[in-house]
């Protein structure tokens, strides 16, 4: 065990998977020598060597079809779009290709490939830094996606990821790259230290994909979140003294439909809490599931918060962010309906 | 991974070949190695002529002033001396400008700022070449466009607190500056998107009859992304009348050049297999920038079409101010660049000339801080970030349409709610 932040879990990650396969090459824009602007790949280069740890052009087109020419080589790419912003670039070679080579050569070809992504506002970056695009991709047959909350969570599902037979997405809230992050901005900044899922084993070990965690257990409602809005829903719950039972959804496709079923089958009440923007967004999908699947069990309707249907501000930001204030009514309503 | 084939076992191994700067942070840096025509050396073609003609010039570089700063050969514009102490004058405001918001950024008054030290020339003498109706699709550094158009700094400044005052309303990052007035385009954090867009901007100038040419610019690193390859080959076919600056400062964040295709050929070499015509230009030479900006809208007015001109340069800081160079480079890079500083190339060359001296340029520089310093007063007074920025929860849901639908009126009323109850004491 040992203390690390999620930048040093994830690092972690690629070190140990790395050792372990020869397979495993790591490239994007700056995460060689500089070992990435958010410095994930720290060190990679120097002890994995430049044919394993590179450069690439700044072309996220390039990068991920590049990286799906080496999987159907046999090679498993882990690589890195430097923010979830840029990775649209690389939108056609993920939808019309990464994601259906297994299908459209009947499992001739597979494309066992990371891609891992900064992602999430808090930081004031503006809309080109700041954005949850996660369900353009859930809405692909063929990629699953991830977004951890935790340090311990990120190494173990990275490995998971690398060790997946499929194309992963992996968006990394860069929020919480340093210390988990509440919503309470005005609140000072607490570092992974002090918290127990900052405790990470060293070597290999895995989080399975697809597996929801529960964060809180409760009884008056289910909070559906994942990565930066875990620490939200936990922060408000508390605040607010409801007794929410928070599900860590971990992947959010394939998600874990049972353990979503059990906890609003017993709490009766659900509130999908996600930054992104809300209409189709990931939140329109779990508030489907909840209503096909636990209809007769619900004491009040689905309630979304999420981020509004607007680009992501740069100075509003707080009054954009899906925090305390915004979640904390929607618990108390969802309660009284 | 199964070892290698059993058919490939007599054959080499196969390597693969990633390009790496010749220093990094503790190497001395050395540029002797790099090949520097005299200036004056590159032979000027006529406006009219082929494409063609101008490919030599993809492999050379189009210097006017030389080591004693003379204005020297066929590319030499000939300026008069105000022109030349204006794009002084533009260029110095830069810097001050540049440094006195890096150090805003630094005092916490807003998130973040990208200076252009060493490229002043770039934008500042393309502004005096072009028309001032012409429209320009800029990338992230070239504020010396606004400044040589005579956009209030105050403005600029706004932005960059994304204050009360600021025109786009907080929405974007600072420096992402926008102002149809000044025909300067909204710049984007996404790479390489103005690129193909000041080619349909230029195509639809040609549609209508227009007179008015456009022009974009772009960094060596985001030349390696599509859009560089739609710019090209759209303004080639179409013989749009645009300029493609390609902005060579040689790195990209921490990736050098190379990582761009340096190694292989010059930037300004893209030119010659799109059929296009191309310069390469010493981009730290104010007078050089001039002139090949104006010979490529001379031609684009000719309804000759586009040049591709690499505009070689060199990044003397760091990216942004949430980067550290000296973590991928050695130290003091920039000043070990032997192309100079633009700013003291065209100082001397008009101190040669007899049209300045060190007393009028200590004024000058002076009399620019005192406006930076007096426009930051007056900025500041409209707030910074995080103490009296823009904030109007109203018009955060304006302009996502031209009308609010019913989503989105609904979200506002929200948004409201939420900032009232979050005034009366709640989070």
């Amino acid at each position: 065990m040992t203390v690390r932040n999620m930048i040093e879990a994830l690092n972690d990650a690629h070190d140990v998977m790395m050792g372990r396969d020869d397979d495993i090459v790591v490239f994007g824009e700056d995460v060689g020598y500089f070992g990435g602007v958010f410095r994930v790949t720290a060190g990679l280069q120097k002890k994995y060597g430049r044919s394993r740890v590179f450069d690439a052009p700044i072309a996220e087109g390039g990068i991920v079809a590049t990286a799906i020419g080496m999987a159907v080589y046999g090679l498993k790419p882990l690589i890195e779009i430097q923010f979830a912003d840029y990775i649209y670039p690389g939108f056609d070679q993920i939808f019309s290709e990464a994601s259906r080579i297994r299908y459209r050569t009947a499992g001739e070809w597979t494309v066992p490939l990371v891609i891992r992504s900064p992602y999430g506002g808090g930081i004031f970056g503006g809309q080109t830094h700041s954005q949850s695009p996660e369900a353009f991709f859930a809405h692909m047959p063929g990629i699953k996606i991830v977004i951890p909350s935790n340090p311990h969570d990120a190494k173990g599902l990275l490995i998971a990821a690398v060790e997946d037979p499929d194309p992963v997405l992996f968006f990394e809230p860069k929020r919480i790259y340093n210390g988990p992050f509440d919503g309470f901005y005005d609140r000072p900044v607490t570092p992974w230290a002090k918290h127990p899922k900052a405790e990470v084993p060293d070597g290999h070990y895995t989080v399975p994909l697809g597996k929801a965690a529960i964060a809180r257990e409760g009884s008056e409602v289910t909070i559906l979140a994942y990565g930066t809005m875990v620490h939200v829903a936990l922060a408000t719950a508390e605040a607010e003294g409801v007794d929410a039972e928070v599900i860590d959804l971990r992947t959010i496709v394939p998600v874990d439909i049972e353990t979503i079923e059990a906890s609003v089958k017993k709490t009766g009440r659900c509130v999908v809490l996600h930054e992104a923007t809300r209409t189709a967004g990931f939140g329109a999908e779990l508030s489907a599931l909840v209503q096909e699947r636990c209809f007769y069990h619900l004491e009040a309707p689905v309630r979304r918060v999420t981020g509004y249907d607007t680009p992501y501000p740069h100075s509003m930001e707080w009054t954009y962010f899906p925090g305390p204030a915004r979640l904390g009514p929607a618990l108390k309503a969802v309660l009284e309906d | 991974m199964a070892d290698r084939s059993e058919r490939g076992a007599n054959r080499p191994a196969l390597s693969l070949h990633v390009p790496e700067p010749d220093a990094r942070p503790g190497d001395t840096i050395d540029f002797s190695g790099l090949s520097i025509p005299a200036a004056g050396s590159a032979a000027r073609p006529d406006v009219t002529a082929p494409a063609t003609e101008t490919h030599p010039l993809c492999f050379t570089l189009v210097r006017v002033l030389d080591d004693e700063a003379k204005a020297v050969g066929p590319w030499d514009p000939r300026l008069d001396p105000d022109t030349m102490r204006r794009m002084l004058r533009d260029m110095a405001l830069v810097r001050i400008f540049d440094e006195r918001m890096f150090r805003a950024q630094r005092q916490g008054k807003t998130s973040f700022y990208m200076k252009s030290l060493g490229e002043e020339a770039v934008a500042v003498a393309a502004a005096h070449a072009l028309d001032r109706e012409d429209m320009c699709f800029p990338t992230y550094r070239q504020q010396g466009l606004l400044v040589a158009r005579d956009y209030p700094l105050v403005e600029m400044m706004c932005q960059i607190y994304s204050n009360q005052g600021d025109k786009l309303k907080g929405r974007q990052l600072p420096i992402m500056y926008s102002d149809k007035a000044h025909g300067f385009f909204s710049i984007s954090g996404n790479l390489a998107t103005q690129f193909p867009q000041a080619v349909g901007w230029a195509m639809a100038s040609a549609i209508r009859g227009d007179s008015r040419i456009a022009a974009g610019w772009i960094g060596d690193g985001a030349t390696a992304e599509g859009d560089f390859q739609y710019a090209v080959t759209f303004a080639g076919v179409y013989r749009a009348p645009v300029i493609l600056n390609v902005v060579n400062n040689q790195w990209a964040i921490s990736s050098f050049s190379g990582i761009a295709g340096a190694e292989l050929t010059t930037f300004a070499a893209r030119a010659v297999g799109y059929g296009i015509a191309g310069l390469r230009v010493d981009g730290n030479d104010p007078l050089a920038v001039y002139a090949a900006t104006a010979w490529a809208a001379d031609r684009a007015r000719a309804n000759l079409g586009p040049t591709l001109i690499e505009m070689f340069t060199y990044r003397v800081e760091g990216h942004s101010t949430s980067d550290d160079p000296t973590a991928y480079r050695p130290q003091n890079a920039g000043a070990a660049w032997p192309l100079g500083d633009p700013i003291a190339r065209l100082k001397s060359h008009l101190i040669g000339l007899g049209e300045w001296d060190e007393d009028r340029h200590k004024a000058l520089e002076e009399e620019l801080g005192q406006l930076v310093r007096d426009s930051q007063k007056e900025a500041e007074k409209q707030g910074t970030l995080g103490h009296g920025h823009y904030d109007d929860v109203d018009s955060m849901f304006d302009d996502v349409f031209a009308e609010l639908p019913w989503h989105l009126a609904e979200q506002r009323d929200e948004a409201k709610a939420e900032t009232a109850a979050r005034g009366s004491g709640r989070k």
